[in-house]
This record gives structure tokens, sequence and C-alpha cells, in this order.
């Protein structure tokens, strides 16, 4: 017997047999799980760009996330020329199924940020950006726009909400970063999402994007008040990077022509 | 080992023959994924499942299993289990298996499991081995959840998720310590550990590989 089993032949008949039995158990457990996998990705995705806009609601279930997602129209953005595109020119059916992060990678859809302008630290941007607006009788009255940038060890991917003048913050969340826990990692504390609400990210009318993370607080008769958050502390870093971010994509570079058309009512 | 009764293989690795302890395996994951309570139970549930299962598979199969690839049969055995219960967390634990990432990945990597394969399941038959591999995830989440809850409590002021000691960030009075949210912290709990355990069972202590000499140079003046 012991003999038996260390034969070359054995011994590959074992490797073969074995590698079947566990493809199948592997692709059978993908496959079947897959659409559980897909749904809970979307439900994320909504969660979130639900809770920028403090629209979620502690607790919600999943059909109430749907439900209130429903409200938010998605489309897509040239970030260049601010103006609407359709999702077949992006090569998909649905707004929903592009992925924009996908395409900041493929050279075909994306462009290459100089490193002068790149103050997200980003290096590449996508062409198409996915936006999601929310309107009554065909005026907007919120837009999430999507934001990424590095901070201190990893790319902060969130959401930022501006009410319908286009202007005032009515929500910042990111959902995904790997900041130090307990100092950055403090971007996700409510409290300090909570200062967010009601910033300006303009000055008139000019698409330069004026937010500030100042040290030590902002109080109720600092100048410019309106564009300065309080920073986190024990976290330059991230703060810094946080304040680049929202500024890069609130800048030419970014949101503001589209911001910019959806004002004047172009679009 | 043949003779080891069921009661023993399953509660032996908790205190006893514990595999983080006494045999300083698994760290890697005990420093990783015991920022909290929740996140810990999640990963040992994972590990418990993976070892007892892979430790069912490989001793069910031992006797057709050649000796030149023996480990590459186990390490097939134990990724394909991983593979599957990843799978299974990304589809009913979304939010946890986000936190856990790559970790629930690394239970390939993770010596308690190819340890016990190799050194238990190749040899015992598969309801022990089923048993064991049970008791070794239990001895490994006994010491994680331990971590964990010193982590969570002084490092976040909360446990489960649920504030115990609300802290300065949230308006409260605790000034959470930062360092137990990070890494090396577990370091510290860990060997705190098995500072503990060695005094309550001294014959885990090893004993000392050579002993200092006394010192008898002269030293000049």
């Amino acid at each position: 017997m012991a003999k038996a089993k260390e034969t070359v032949s054995r011994t590959l008949i074992v490797a073969l047999v074995l590698s079947i039995v566990f493809s199948v158990v592997v692709s059978g457990a993908a496959v079947m799980l897959r659409p559980a996998q897909i749904k809970n990705q979307n439900l994320d995705i909504k969660t979130n760009i639900l809770s920028a806009a403090g629209l979620l609601e502690k607790g919600a279930s999943a059909d109430e996330i749907e439900s209130q997602f429903e409200q938010f129209e998605v489309r897509l953005v040239d970030l260049d020329t601010g103006q609407f595109v359709d999702a077949s020119d992006v090569g998909v059916k649905d707004p929903m199924k592009y992925d924009m992060y996908k395409a900041a990678s493929d050279p075909q859809m994306s462009t290459n940020i100089p490193a002068s302008e790149d103050k997200a630290g980003i290096k590449r941007r996508p062409n198409v950006a996915k936006v999601y607006t929310m309107s009554e009788n065909g005026e907007v009255t919120r837009v999430v726009l999507p934001i990424h940038g590095y901070g201190l060890w990893s790319t902060l991917y969130g959401f930022i909400s501006l009410e319908g003048d286009l202007n005032t913050v009515e929500g910042l969340g990111f959902y995904a970063h790997a900041e130090t826990p307990g100092l950055g990692g403090e971007v996700d504390n409510p409290r300090w999402k909570k200062q967010w609400v009601g910033k300006e990210v303009y000055d008139g009318e000019r698409a330069d994007p004026k937010i500030r993370l100042v040290k030590g607080g902002v109080s109720a008769n600092a100048a410019d008040k309106e564009h300065k958050v309080d920073a986190l502390s024990g976290a330059t870093l991230t703060s810094r990077g946080v304040e680049q971010l929202v500024n890069y994509w609130m800048s030419e570079r970014g949101y503001a022509p589209f911001l910019q058309k959806l004002r004047e009512g172009e679009v | 080992m043949a003779d080891a009764s069921a009661k023993q293989v399953l509660f032996e690795p908790i205190f006893s023959n514990n595999p983080i302890a006494l045999q300083i395996l698994g760290i890697c994951s005990a420093l990783a994924v015991t920022t909290s309570m929740n996140v810990t139970i999640v990963m040992c549930l994972a590990v418990i499942a993976v070892t007892a299962f892979s430790n069912l598979a490989v001793s069910l199969v031992r006797a057709q299993i050649p000796a030149s690839i023996r480990i590459i049969v186990q390490m097939t055995i134990i990724a394909s289990l991983v593979i599957v219960v990843d799978q299974i967390l990304k589809a009913y634990a979304y939010e946890i298996s986000k936190q856990l990432s790559v970790f629930v990945g690394l239970i390939i990597t993770n010596c308690i499991v190819m340890g016990r394969a190799e050194g238990f399941a190749m040899k015992n038959g598969p309801y022990l081995s089923f048993l064991d591999g049970i008791g070794n995830g239990l001895g490994y989440s006994v010491l994680l959840l331990f971590v964990a809850f010193f982590r969570e409590l002084l490092g976040a002021g909360s446990l489960f998720g649920v504030t115990l000691l609300p802290t300065v960030n949230e308006g409260g009075w605790y000034i959470p310590n930062g360092l137990l949210l990070l890494p090396p912290s577990a370091f510290f709990i860990i060997g705190l550990a098995i500072w503990g355990l060695r005094v309550w069972k001294p014959e885990q202590v090893e004993e000392a590989d050579y002993k200092m000499s006394r010192h008898t140079a002269k030293e000049a003046f």
C-alpha cells in the first residue's frame, strides 16, 4: 500500500482528481453567490451616496435605500466640456454600470494630469464622470459628485453633495480609505463631517474653489468662515489631502465646467 | 496520539496547547483584525470553519495522498475552502468582509491551518481531525477575542460597536489610547496574555536555552 501510493502515475491521478474536484467547488461557490454579491456592492454604493447627501436614515433597510435612491438620476458627464454624454458613448448600457475608476486606468478613456496640477495626487483622470442629480420641476435641487485623492497612506474615495445653488455643501463622506485609525481615520467621524454642511465651495461666480481646512477650529466671526472647516487634529497630511482633493475636483479640471453649465441651465 | 479522546482534542488547544500563546502561530492576523470585536468574531468563525473542514477533508483522503505532493494537496484543499468562505462573506456579510479585506484570503497562509492538517489530520481519523480543527480554531479565537476586547475598549471606547466610554472626539470624557488601534499594540497584549497563561500553567514555560555564567572578570580600577 505504502509503495503503491508513491508511483508517478498514482501521484498524477491524485493531483488531477483533486484539482478537478476543488475547481468545481470553488467555481460553484463563486457562480452561485455572484448575484448576492453584486446586490451588496450596488447597495453599498447607493448607501454611500445617500449618506453623503445626508438622506440616509439610521438602520434603513435595503428596500428603503433602493426607494430613496430612486429619486436620483444617474448621469454621465464629460469633464472637459461639462456636457452630459450618453451611456453608449462609454460603451455601457446603463449609466449605473459605468465605472469611472476603472476608466481612469484606461488610456483611451482618461487623461494624464500634469504633475504641477495634480493636487489630489491621482495622476490620471477619467474623461467621463458619473454624477447623481435630483431635480424638481426641471430644476436641479441636489447634485452628488464622486471625488477621490491621496491622503497620507491611501487614496480616499468619497462623495460630495451640493445643494441646488451648486455652491453650498450638503454633505461629504469617504467610503474607502486607509488613513491612521483615530487620527486621519477620523474623516469618518460624523461630528467632523457635520461641519461641512452649509460651507460654500466658491466665492461668487468664479470657478475657483476656496475650501480650506484650518487649524484650531473655525470661530463664529472668522474671516471667510463659510469656506473654512476645522482640520483633523493629529492628521495634518490627511487634512491637507482632503482640502486638496476637494479643491481639485471643484476646480476647472474637475466639475467646475459641468456645474457652470448646470447653473446656466445649458445642459 | 491515536488514543486521544474527543474531549481532549477539542479542549486542549484552548488553554493547555494554545496555537497562538504556546506555539506562537497565526500572529499576523492576530495583529491585523483585532481592532473591533465584531470584525474579530467573523474572522474567528472563518478560521474555525477553515481549520475544521480542511482537517476533515485532509483526514478523509489521507490514505490516498502520495507523500511527495502532500503539502501541495493540503494547500489546495485549504486554499479552496478559504475562497469559498471569502465568497460567502462577500455575499452575506458584506460590511464586515470589506473591513477584513485581504485577511480572509490570508487565512491560507495561517500557519495554524497548515500545521494542523500536516501534524494531526494526516495521522488521525476524520471525526477526531474535525474536532481538532474546531479546537484549534477556538484556541485561536479565545486569544483574538481577548486582544480585541482590550483594543476596542481602550482604543475606541466601545465594545461590539456600542460606546461604553464616550470619547473626547464624540463629546465625552475618555481620551482614547490611539496606540491600541495600531497593529503593534497587539504584541503587547499577546505578550501579557502569554505571561498570564504561563503563570497559571507553569508547565508551559520553556526551559532556558542557556544560563548566563556569573560575572567573574575583575574590572581594572
